[in-house]
């Protein structure tokens, strides 16, 4: 089978900075959205979506990206896409800024980085049969009709569909599954090196949904591509992610190795989204609810650490100033909480150190 | 690849994927041949339409040909068919002609509107902030008016006449063929598909083309066929008022007002051309409702 | 709440600003030099010249149309070419016929709407409500002129039962039959095409409403079918009352060809001889307060709505 134009080449002629240099640097990324109101529909406030995220994410890795709904984790995905565009930030793709002087143009950046979106339904067009959708980046691109099908049909076979039955589907006639398989192959014809996967399996079945993360995992090793996984869903975050980035009220909490996380969690909010998870072994199932009532309005966050209404800890400090998550753009285990900060004036901050 | 299929899918399984690799008209056209009532009454106009087309041959007599001691006369008179009119003309020949003019003028003004209002919409609805209020508060300001209204505003201050007619009918459909086509193209816009393509990283004008322009085709054509039945109503209203086509034509409107006058002497003559008008806008508004179900693929 | 009635409010006055605008530019569209559209051909010189320093003719067209406008928000809109009275005089007097002949005809229309989309929303997909489903398409599709020319070959020629048409008296009076009788035409006729779409309108928020939890609860307690019903529709009943409400005005300005066909003395038949007798300044203000009144009814059905729906004002 023709599967060459495929297969992961020893040495990616579009790597710049070899393997240590980071493959996506986010700085300080911003997104407020205005709110109209009033009798005249003028700007009234603003909904603080995405506020100073700084992450990396290394050649090859899969950074996961956790939190509540509303938290920002989708922003910061079609942020990254150029879909919405920031309001401040600096995006550096693989040494190169994107959009800016002597970097890369956004349309260079989008052939080289994917996205695949949680509603497998409304993300492929109704119109088109689906192998037309797979073809429609590679065609736009210059490859001819023919040859961008014969490619589209070959990754549906990639991800498990059979081109001859499959190829001239309409959407609706396939599954949820399948239509993610679908969206996958699509994020694939461009033969790019990071894909970001927004709530990509989180409106699948348990069963069907672990048959797509196996396929991702497997297009990954082969491909050698990079992943940035957003989901609500901590077990299978965990289960696909190298480091995780929890993100509350369009902040990043804490980054760290998912394995780190997981085990030792440093921010209050963090161990409430973990004990959030309902055991497997029912004794150790708890009674009361780990964080309490509703995230406070992205409108007008808390003064402080935007977390300190819900928290356990919260302290005078905690509402006068916001903690810091330090270098984020490390690769360390990081959480912007004053107990973590020994001179931060927490009464718990020595003792944790 | 554990998970590929083998290339060598049986021949009965290729078989098995048929319909799906019919094109999406194809699949609308599939659907409609299994539409029975549908099919009826496209059937009545295409007949309609070709009789129209047809009419100098199908015509068994001169349409303007009068004569006075012929007036008014029944059914089957010395070879009438459907008997003369008010001024001895034939009425079958009459309302073969009729059906140009009346057609014409309610078809051409939706086509033309569809042009102009759909490709107004298409532009509001993807380019959104200023544009988009620009034009819609233009067009909010013609929704206003009750179509009729507004029909007989400006083909009565422009003073009549087909051509008059026509312009003025036009400007009657751009602004709720605007609406639709601004609607639907908002709706497809937000869309994760056309998200994706633009994901690609492809030109714009590429996925204005091959994701939005498709989606919002269907409802467009879709809505401009429910206004050609509008448009012949309103078309021989026009006609009926003195401001569409002018005597001696032969206007299916026109007819019906002047053949008012012999109510008492022929009531059968009086109803013939509005006859005409209700076959033609139910066969219209039946094939429309069939072709709107046949064309959304989804259900 | 009050912020969006005011903000509705706000809204409706550039559209009704727009909608002068293009009654005024009605009298450009005529063929001809304005002046020669508002005054009777046999007017004398001086008479023109007169108008013509009155109106600001000869001033830049955005003057003109401020004059125009600052004249007709006190009520003259002119006068008549073909009677010479005021045409706000003429419309004052017809106004009220078409708006007896355009209530009395929605309300009917409600109530024969209400039944039959009530039966057919029930029973989507039966044989009544396809049967139901083809009268509406009927109503719509029926040129409604001529059904009354085939109404008035019936009543009127045929069983001589009803008057063809006019009226009976300046001052109608619904109490005597004398006076009734002219309406029962006009109003059957003007109520066929919103039969047709509040039918239509009925039957899908019926059916709709219907097939929603609620009911289907409401069912399973083995509350009495008279009692679902009564819960279905007193939940379908706003949009079929706003459907009913943009059918008022959209009969006060479209009944212009009933109006003509029954010579109902209401302001369609005003517009109706004012284009036989080109009596441009009629048109223009028939028109512009029917346009107006349309717009008004638009808002209030809006504002109604949302004061039973709250969802509506968002967005």
């Amino acid at each position: 089978m023709a599967m060459t134009s495929f297969a992961a080449d020893a040495a990616d002629e579009r790597d710049r900075g070899g393997p240590q240099q980071p493959l996506l640097t986010v700085t300080d990324l911003r997104k407020y959205f205005p709110i109209r109101g009033g009798v005249l529909g003028r700007t009234v406030a603003h909904v603080r979506a995405v506020d100073g995220v700084s992450f990396t994410v290394r050649k090859g890795e899969t950074l996961g990206i956790v939190g509540e709904s509303g938290c920002g984790k989708s922003t910061v995905a079609r942020l990254l896409m150029r879909l919405v565009d920031p309001d401040a930030g600096e995006q550096v793709f693989d040494g190169e800024a994107v959009g800016e002087q002597g970097g890369i143009s956004v349309a260079q950046m989008r052939r080289q980085v994917q996205m695949v979106f949680q509603d497998s339904a409304s993300s492929l067009n109704p119109r088109m049969p689906v192998q037309n959708s797979i073809a429609f980046g590679p065609v736009a691109f210059g490859a001819r009709r023919a040859d961008a099908v014969a490619m589209a049909r070959e990754l549906l076979t990639k991800v498990g569909l059979n081109p001859v039955l499959f190829g001239g589907r309409y959407p609706h006639e396939l599954s949820g599954g399948q239509k993610q398989r679908i969206n996958i192959a699509r994020a694939l014809a461009l033969k790019p090196r990071m894909i970001i996967l927004d709530e990509a399996v989180s409106a699948l079945d348990k069963s069907v949904e672990a048959q797509v993360l196996n396929l991702l995992q497997a297009l990954k090793r082969e491909l050698n591509l990079t992943y940035v996984f957003i989901s609500h869903d901590l077990g299978v975050v965990r289960w696909i992610s190298d480091r995780v980035m929890v993100m509350y009220l369009g902040e990043v909490v804490e980054i760290g190795p998912a394995d780190a996380i997981y085990t030792g969690p440093k921010h209050p909010y963090t161990r409430a989204l973990l004990a959030s998870r309902p055991a497997l072994d029912p004794d150790q199932r708890r009674e009361e609810a780990p964080v309490s009532g509703d995230p406070p309005n992205p409108v007008n966050p808390p003064s402080g650490c935007r977390f300190h209404t819900r928290c356990p800890h919260a302290e005078p400090v905690c509402s006068a100033r916001a903690p810091s998550l330090g270098d984020a753009t490390g690769f360390g285990h990081l959480a912007a909480c004053h107990m973590q900060d020994a001179g931060s004036g927490h009464t718990a901050a020595s003792v944790l150190q | 690849m554990s998970t590929a299929i083998s290339d060598t899918t049986p021949p009965a399984l290729a078989e098995l994927a048929g319909p799906a690799q019919r094109g999406y008209w194809g699949t609308v056209g599939y659907r409609l041949r299994y539409d029975p009532v549908t099919l009826f009454f496209i059937t009545i106009l295409v007949l309609v339409i070709l009789a129209a087309i047809f009419s100098p041959w199908l015509a068994p007599n001169d349409p303007y040909q009068e004569s006075i001691i012929r007036r008014l006369k029944p059914p089957g008179y010395r070879g009438h068919i459907l008997g003369t009119d008010e001024l001895g003309r034939d009425m079958l020949s009459r309302l073969l002609y009729g059906g140009r003019i009346t057609l014409t003028m309610g078809i051409l003004p939706v086509l033309v509107a569809t042009l102009i209002g759909g490709g107004l919409g298409v532009i509001a609805g993807f380019a959104g902030g200023f544009v988009n209020a620009l034009i819609m508060r233009i067009m909010d300001v013609f929704y206003a008016f009750p179509s009729v209204l507004l029909a007989v505003a400006i083909s009565g201050a422009m003073g009549g006449g087909a051509v008059n007619g026509m312009i003025a009918l036009t400007l009657v459909f751009i602004p709720p063929l605007c609406r639709v086509a601004e609607t639907a193209t908002t709706q497809v816009r937000n869309l994760d598909f056309v998200d994706a393509a633009r994901a690609t990283g492809a030109p714009v004008r590429l996925v204005l083309w091959h994701h939005v322009l498709g989606n919002v085709l269907g409802p467009v054509l879709i809505y401009a066929s429910s206004l050609i039945s509008v448009g012949i109503i309103l078309a021989s209203g026009l006609s009926f008022l003195g401001l569409g086509v002018k005597p001696p034509e032969p206007d299916w409107g026109l007819m019906l007002n002047a053949l008012r006058q012999a109510i008492y002497v022929s009531p059968l003559a009086a109803a013939m051309p509005g006859i005409a008008i209700l076959i033609t806008s139910v066969s219209m508004n039946m094939a429309s409702d069939g072709l709107r179900a046949a064309m959304d693929v989804r259900s | 709440m009050f912020s969006y009635i005011l903000r509705r409010l706000l809204a409706a006055i550039p559209i009704a600003l727009g909608v002068s605008m293009v009654c005024f530019a009605l009298v450009y569209l005529a063929p001809g030099d304005p002046i020669q559209t508002l005054l009777p051909p046999d007017a004398d010189a001086e008479t023109v010249d007169r108008l013509k320093r009155l109106y600001g003719l000869d001033r830049p067209l955005p003057i003109q149309y401020l004059s125009w406008l600052a004249r007709v928000a006190v009520g003259d809109f002119g006068r008549s070419i073909a009677t010479g009275r005021p045409v706000a005089e003429e419309i004052r007097r017809s106004l009220g016929n078409t708006v007896l002949l355009a209530s009395v005809s929605v309300l009917i229309a409600f109530s024969i709407a209400f039944v039959m989309g009530t039966i057919a929303g029930r029973r989507a997909g039966s044989w009544i409500d396809r049967i139901v489903t083809g009268i509406a398409v009927l109503g719509v599709s029926l040129p409604n002129y001529w059904l009354g020319i085939v109404l008035v070959i019936i009543f009127a020629v045929e069983l001589m039962a009803l008057p063809a048409s006019g009226m009976a008296g300046e001052r109608f009076d619904p109490t005597s039959w004398e006076h009734l009788q002219f309406l029962v035409l006009p109003v059957f006729t003007l109520s066929m095409i919103p039969v047709g779409i509040i039918a239509r309108t009925t039957r899908s928020a019926v059916s709709e409403v219907m097939n929603q939890e609620f009911i289907v609860t409401l069912r399973a307690n083995g509350l009495p079918e008279w009692r679902v019903l009564r819960h279905a529709l007193k939940n379908a009943l706003p949009p079929v009352l706003a459907v009913m409400g943009l059918q008022f005005g959209t009969l006060m300005g479209g009944s212009i060809l009933v109006e003509t066909v029954f010579a109902w003395p209401g302001s369609g038949y005003l517009l109706s001889k004012a284009i036989l007798t080109r009596d441009i300044p009629v048109l223009q203000g028939t028109i512009l307060v029917l346009a107006l009144i349309f717009v008004a009814t638009n808002l209030i059905v809006d504002l109604f709505q949302s004061t039973l729906d709250p969802r509506i004002r968002r967005g």
